[in-house]
């Protein structure tokens, strides 16, 4: 039998690549990344460019996805509130990893009380459904982008945080970690060089999956009006003035949401991808 | 393994006071509080006028005796009366709180009963065409907002076919029916909002019964199951099924908060005079005594799910009650 040669990461991307969900998943990701990167570029018209006397065309020549209630074209106002969505999934999943991460190593690391009073924490913010928590925190801020950013962030650290904690009891009991400290290298050291790279994994899968539900709240809270404010677009906002005109403008109504359907679906599909490449147990 | 219980109820109560403290700090952090949102539209009114409310709602206590009026008040299922319209916070909840328990426990139940027999099919058929197409329903389900199924079906049944309601609970003229006619009626409301609420659920609950069952069926006594000679029913629905379904009494312990808190955005869609409409239409106008009212208590209950939770697996899983 031969012997595998490659390194554990040419490993997980090959097992990856293989996959044809996440094959997809890989596409549409990187798909919306692009337009949302180019969306100055590729978009028709200023997504606040105001037309009275255009209000409410369904899909036709010159706007491919028809206007909304002001006569902005939908579908430059799709592309831009792309790169809104991505941007706070992105960074309320930083905000959330970095947390996580900072948290459960503590946890993991020292044991103890201070593990103790760490997860005591973590079940308290599991213990309030999340949606109160985020409207009430979002009610005494007011709704901004930064705002909405922090709020997912600041509530979505837990799973992070109980997974890096897991690694962490998990690692730091191995040799390369005696042998550190029997050379000298203080706690931090040890937690930063030697522990975290080797329990990073797991964080990926969380963090694929966590933009997704990133940008399935962002888009909530802006269908409610609790999110991005007018006139920036946003996916979620564009669903709402949808609702107000559903009788007579559909495209309002189906084409937002059917975006935001694709990208949470291609970071979903790539997140699950991952998780299975990572499975040590279904390597060949 | 009493003593587990009793620990587990212990621990309970710092939990508890923790987030009694985190909805209180957070709620008397906001700028504005029931005077000044009381003031807000009479500019002529004086300092003093002012200064009088702010006693009158003990505002001008320092922090931790606010807390603890609040909590002994609290403890007491006194909640205080919105800031809205003076009635008790208490009976704004209990009016509320039916139609949105019904809601969600339709929901549940609707998600358990469809969900359990196609995880296990999709288990047993691995790689077959309905697992790999209920697979493929799971991720879009897992990726639709809510919102936006909630407005297509209006937009399919409301306006276009006309078949189903799109708002509210009842109709308009509902006092000339009869009792039936009336849950009929009544039923006609929910159906849209329960389907919407469960669809998530559905994906996510029957992918995690498949991924159970795949599990457990790699364990070596299903191997020594079918060994034995057992027919692979007795294997699957006996043997496999109990195990895999274990984890659910997690599942629904940790349901329990989405039974208050899930429907929100649902609510506000169709309409429907629920818990989340209320929550959401109290922190629109910073009522701070009603937010409390709703967050304190369906925090608790989180817990008290949790609980059970735990009290369940202990029962179906041995192992727990030794370690």
């Amino acid at each position: 039998m031969a012997i595998n040669t490659q390194s554990f990461t040419a490993q997980t991307i090959h097992c990856l690549m293989k996959n044809r969900f996440a094959a997809i998943g890989g596409i549409l990701v990187l798909l919306v990344f692009i337009l949302s990167i180019f969306a100055p570029l590729v978009a028709p018209y200023d997504p606040s460019a105001i037309d009275i006397k255009n209000i409410l065309i369904g899909p036709s020549f010159s706007h491919p996805l028809g206007t909304d209630d002001l006569g902005r074209d939908v579908l430059s106002r799709m592309l831009w509130g792309g790169r809104i969505s991505l941007e706070v999934g992105f960074v309320a999943v930083g905000i959330a990893t970095i947390l996580g991460i900072v948290l459960g190593a503590i946890a993991g690391y020292y044991g103890g009380y201070v593990d103790s009073g760490i997860m005591r924490a973590v079940d308290i913010m599991l213990s309030i459904p999340t949606i109160f928590l985020v409207l009430a925190v979002i009610a005494i801020l007011e709704p901004s982008i930064i705002n909405i950013m922090i709020v997912i962030g600041l509530t979505s650290w837990m799973e992070p945080a109980r997974l890096i904690r897991a690694e962490f009891i998990s690692l730091k009991d191995r040799e390369f970690v005696i042998a550190a400290r029997a050379i000298g290298a203080g706690d931090g050291r040890i937690i930063m060089k030697h522990i975290l790279p080797n329990g990073l994994s797991p964080i990926l899968v969380s963090a694929t999956m966590g933009i997704g539900g990133a940008i399935l709240i962002e888009s909530a809270l802006s269908f409610l009006g609790l999110g991005v404010q007018p006139p920036t677009p946003s996916w979620g906002s564009l669903l709402s003035s949808g609702k107000d005109n559903i009788e007579i403008a559909w495209w309002l109504s189906a084409l937002p949401g059917l975006a935001i359907l694709i990208t949470v679906l291609g970071y979903n599909l790539l997140g699950e991808g991952i998780r299975d490449a990572l499975d040590p147990r279904q390597r060949e | 393994m009493l003593f587990y219980f009793i620990k587990r109820a212990l621990l309970m109560v710092p939990i508890l006071l923790g987030i009694t403290v985190l909805s209180f700090g957070v709620m008397r952090l906001a700028p504005g509080g029931p005077a000044e949102a009381q003031m807000e539209f009479s500019a002529r009114a004086s300092a003093e006028a002012r200064e009088r409310l702010r006693k009158l709602y003990g505002a001008d206590q320092p922090f931790y005796k606010q807390y603890a009026t609040w909590l002994t008040k609290f403890v007491t299922l006194d909640f205080g009366e919105a800031f809205a319209d003076g009635r008790k916070v208490k009976d704004k909840i209990l009016e509320r709180l039916p139609i949105t328990l019904t809601i969600n426990l339709l929901s549940l139940g609707l998600v358990l009963l469809i969900a359990i027999p196609i995880g296990i099919m999709s288990a047993t058929r691995q790689y077959s065409l309905l697992d790999r197409s209920t697979t493929i329903f799971v991720f879009i389900g897992f990726s639709t907002p809510s919102f936006w199924l909630a407005l297509l079906l209006i937009y399919l049944f409301g306006v276009q076919w006309g078949a189903l309601p799109i708002s509210g609970i009842q109709a308009l003229d509902v006092t000339g029916l009869s009792g039936w006619d009336r849950l009929m009626d009544r039923a006609r409301h929910l159906i849209l909002p329960v389907f919407v609420l469960s669809f998530g659920g559905l994906a996510g609950f029957s992918r995690y019964i498949r991924n159970n069952m795949l599990e457990v069926m790699r364990q070596d006594y299903i191997r020594t199951a079918r060994a034995k000679g057992l027919s692979e029913k007795t294997v699957i629905y006996k043997h496999a099924l109990r195990n895999a379904l274990m984890p659910v009494i997690t599942i629904l312990g940790l349901a329990l908060p989405g039974i208050i808190g899930g429907s929100v955005i649902i609510e506000q869609v169709f309409g429907i005079p629920g818990m989340g409409q209320l929550m959401f239409q109290s922190v629109m106008s910073r009522d701070y005594n009603l937010v409390m009212g709703i967050l304190a208590p369906a925090a608790f209950l989180t817990l008290l799910g949790n609980f059970l939770a735990d009290i369940g697996y202990a029962f179906t899983d041995p192992r727990v009650r030794l370690s």
